[in-house]
């Protein structure tokens, strides 16, 4: 039986992480596979960290990733991609945006936001990207389609047909968003 | 057809299919997403109640009058909820009755995390608990059938993972929604002591009944598997065990009040050893000890917190069922991340009158919602949360007893937690004459469970006009004399206003009324700072405000953030911040 693949996917709220859940549920069901999605909300839209965690797979029981477990860590911002890498499994893929929110501990200069985040996970993650999501939505046309840069930059990484992704896309956002998305997507995968 | 659905939205589609006439609730993570989304089905009458009491009476009145029906709370909920829930034993139904209880094991979002199984086995009610989506629907229609033909109410208890996972459900057609005929029934339903006493005897032939209807129900079934090691699981619990030892022979409890003793004992002859393997509480556990069968439980798993298969790979490993995964240290040598705790959203009315209360250094009694959010630092405006109402009352409790303290201390409390519990709480105040001083910082919503309207706001869960309580003329009416109307973005009123409040004999009410941000966005021009004026003192970091960053010894403003509410221009000493009708 094919093991579940296992996303985990960080960021900070506001950050369109639930969008992009939505789309990899998509992407699941045209394979015809089981999946469950786990996220917690409540202080979500208060600037908290979030988590949301996608298992695809014959057949998933648990609805959540242990550390050592994600095959992809999809990070939304830097600090979130430090603070969930033990989620990582060994020899697992982590795909990082390399937008800074500092979070308000650092604003009020109680804590620092650590320097070279990405070049110390380089140090010890062999397979990780690095992309600036925001710059390239931006240049697609739409800040708002970071969230589809990266899920254009994880598509790469997983075996499934891009046609898939595309319709899955297409289910999931608004018409009148769906062209800047799909420049979005395609920027993602050739970055 | 099949669907992704998250635990709440399954409950809510599993209440449309089972023919549910009325659903009722108060939000609270991470039950509220229940009614919202049963709300959207226009055939089913559904509503916000101002509290978990009021809502399961109207549970219990509809029930009794025939109809099948949904009350939905999070755990601490059923607290307030506990007095009806146990005589509603008791009386039984005509219709349906199903309580969901929405238990947050990890306290991801709540003050404690009581475990409410106990809460079923105290109130003499069955319960119900799924372990996913599917499971969540097909229980709904399950628990209305139990309680209609064991005339008791059900418990159905979800937890956060299963409330807000989602998986695949198989969608059926709904029932036509029936109403059993009512018919005056005083022995059964009028709980003086004289039926009381009968109703007590019959809940007991009831949950006798019950008792054998669980060992043969098809949610309490075993997995067949290795006899060397068997599990007995339930909720959320399972599909972990499910995972690690997918081997190994499970007993899953789905009916998890009252328990099927044969079954059970039946299961524990087959295996070699068994374990219990469930979230907080000892449950199952202890119930399963007092059969006299030997089992292993809380000395290996713990009893606070959430599980998840790793966690129980891990003692599973220990215990030498299981050989250790490979782990890979990802974290020697790297920095530690600093917190991202929630904060108030820039522009947030809460903000500035915790501001103010910390800097008059007063005693701040505080309740729950964003604002309890007020309470961490740097803001450090409250001082202590306990429960829903408790504000009010606590602060009035200092008054009587402490003189000396009493002259500095003010209760907050929000606009729907007022309307939930804080009435009775000034009431009191009225009546036991203290003279506290009360804020209701009315946002106009229920901002913490995310925008739900209440009956302050002119709208019902179902999208309808409503009318509007005057909460000032509440308070006026509760006995309160002194009754002040302020901005709570203008910082000098709300302090003018907190001084005469205190000075004031008896109860006093300031009422800081504006909209949440999120609710109504103004579009103010932003706040800029002269960099040539500000002196890096950093008090405007004290606002807690997301958008407001130091470096460099000089202030700045992030104008993506920033909705110009100026109340940093307010604190600002030296006059760098700018606000946006000042030409900067
Ligand atoms: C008994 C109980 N029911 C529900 C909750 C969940 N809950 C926490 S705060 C809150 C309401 C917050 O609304 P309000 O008082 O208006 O404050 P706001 O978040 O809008 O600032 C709710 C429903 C709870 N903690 N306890």
């Amino acid at each position: 039986m094919l093991k579940p693949i296992n996303v985990f996917m960080v960021g900070v709220g506001g950050q369109g992480t639930i969008l992009a859940s939505k789309v990899l549920a998509a992407v699941a069901l045209k394979m015809g596979y089981d999946i469950k999605v786990s996220e917690i909300h409540g202080m979500a839209q208060r600037g908290g960290s979030v988590v949301t965690q996608v298992r695809l797979g014959e057949k998933v029981y648990s609805p959540v990733i242990s550390e050592g477990e994600a095959d992809v860590i999809l990070a939304f911002e830097k600090l979130e991609a430090l603070r969930w890498l033990s989620y990582l499994k060994p020899g697992g893929t982590v795909i990082i945006n390399s937008q800074q929110i500092s979070p308000v501990p650092v604003l009020a200069g109680a804590a620092e936001y650590p320097e070279d985040i990405t070049g110390k996970i380089k140090e010890r993650v062999a397979d990780l990207q690095v992309l600036d999501a925001l710059q390239i939505a931006l240049e697609c046309g739409n800040a708002k389609a970071a969230n589809v840069v990266l899920l254009g930059a994880m598509a790469k990484k997983l075996p499934v047909d891009e046609k898939i992704w595309r319709d899955a896309l297409a289910d999931t956002v608004p018409q009148r968003l769906l062209e800047v998305n799909n420049a979005a997507f395609t920027a993602g995968f050739s970055a | 057809m099949k669907e992704l659905l998250s635990g709440n939205a399954a409950i809510a589609r599993g209440a449309i299919e089972a023919g549910v006439t009325l659903a009722s609730g108060y939000p609270g993570t991470p039950s509220t997403e229940i009614l919202e989304n049963l709300s959207r089905c226009k055939d089913v009458y559904s509503e916000w109640a101002p509290n978990e009491k009021v809502a399961l009476e109207v549970g219990v009145g509809a029930a009794m009058a025939g109809a099948r029906t949904l009350v939905t709370m999070k755990h601490v909920g059923v607290n307030v909820a506990a007095d009806p829930l146990f005589t509603a034993a008791y009386t039984g139904v005509t219709g349906g009755l199903v309580l969901i209880s929405a238990d947050d094991p990890g306290m991801h979002s709540s003050q404690n995390e009581q475990d409410n199984r106990h809460y079923a086995r105290f109130a003499k009610v069955a319960m119900l608990e799924p372990s996913d989506s599917q499971e969540a629907k097909d229980m709904v229609a399950l628990g209305l059938e139990i309680s209609e033909n064991f005339d008791i109410p059900v418990m159905l208890r979800i937890t956060t993972r299963v409330a807000h996972s989602q998986g695949m459900v198989e969608l059926n057609e709904p029932l036509p929604r029936e109403i059993k005929p009512y018919s005056k029934d005083v022995k059964k339903y009028l709980m003086v002591p004289a039926f009381g006493r009968l109703r007590r005897l019959s809940l007991e032939e009831r949950l006798t009944r019950l008792k054998e209807y669980s060992e043969t129900t098809r949610v309490n079934f075993i997995v067949p598997g290795d006899n060397k090691v068997g599990i007995i699981t339930s909720g959320i619990s399972y599909q972990y065990v499910r995972e690690v030892l997918p081997g190994a022979s499970v007993l899953k409890l789905g009916l998890t009040n009252p328990l099927p003793v044969q079954l059970i004992k039946q299961f524990a002859e087959q295996v070699q050893t068994l374990y219990v393997v469930e979230e907080l509480e000892p449950f199952l556990e202890e119930q399963i000890r007092m059969l006299g069968i030997k089992v292993t439980g809380k000395e290996m798993f713990p009893a606070t917190g959430e599980f998840s298969q790793g966690l129980l790979r891990s003692k599973f490993a220990e215990a030498g069922l299981l050989t250790a995964q490979p782990r890979e240290d990802w974290a020697t040598g790297l920095p530690q991340a600093p917190p991202r705790p929630p904060v108030l959203c820039p522009g947030c009315p809460h903000r500035g009158v915790f501001f103010t209360l910390r800097s008059m250094k007063l005693t701040v009694t505080g309740d729950i919602g964003c604002y309890t959010l007020g309470g961490l630092p740097p803001l450090e405006g409250i001082d202590c949360c306990v429960c829903m109402g408790a504000s009010i009352s606590m602060a009035h409790g200092i008054d009587k007893a402490v003189p000396g303290l009493k002259e500095k201390t003010v209760a907050v409390i929000g606009d729907s937690t007022f309307l939930h519990s804080g009435i009775t709480s000034l009431l009191n105040a009225v009546y036991n004459s203290s003279d506290i001083t009360v804020l209701i910082l009315d946002n106009r919503t229920t901002a913490m469970t995310g925008h739900q309207d209440h009956p302050a706001t002119g709208r019902t869960l179902m999208g309808g006009e409503a009318p509007e309580v005057d909460l000032e003329a509440l308070c006026r009416a509760l006995g309160v004399k002194q009754v002040e109307l302020v901005d709570p973005l203008d910082m000098a009123a709300v302090k003018e206003a907190v001084n005469t409040g205190l000075a004031a004999k008896g109860p006093s009410v300031i009422i800081a009324r504006r909209p949440c941000v999120l609710l109504k966005r103004e579009s103010k021009p932003v706040v800029t700072v002269d960099q040539e004026t500000c002196n890096g003192c950093k008090v405007c970091l004290k606002l807690s405000c997301p958008a407001i960053s130091v470096s460099d010894k000089k202030s700045s403003v992030d104008k993506t953030l920033c909705v110009g509410c100026n109340l940093c221009v307010q604190v600002c000493k030296t006059g760098a911040m700018k606000g946006g009708n000042a030409d900067a």
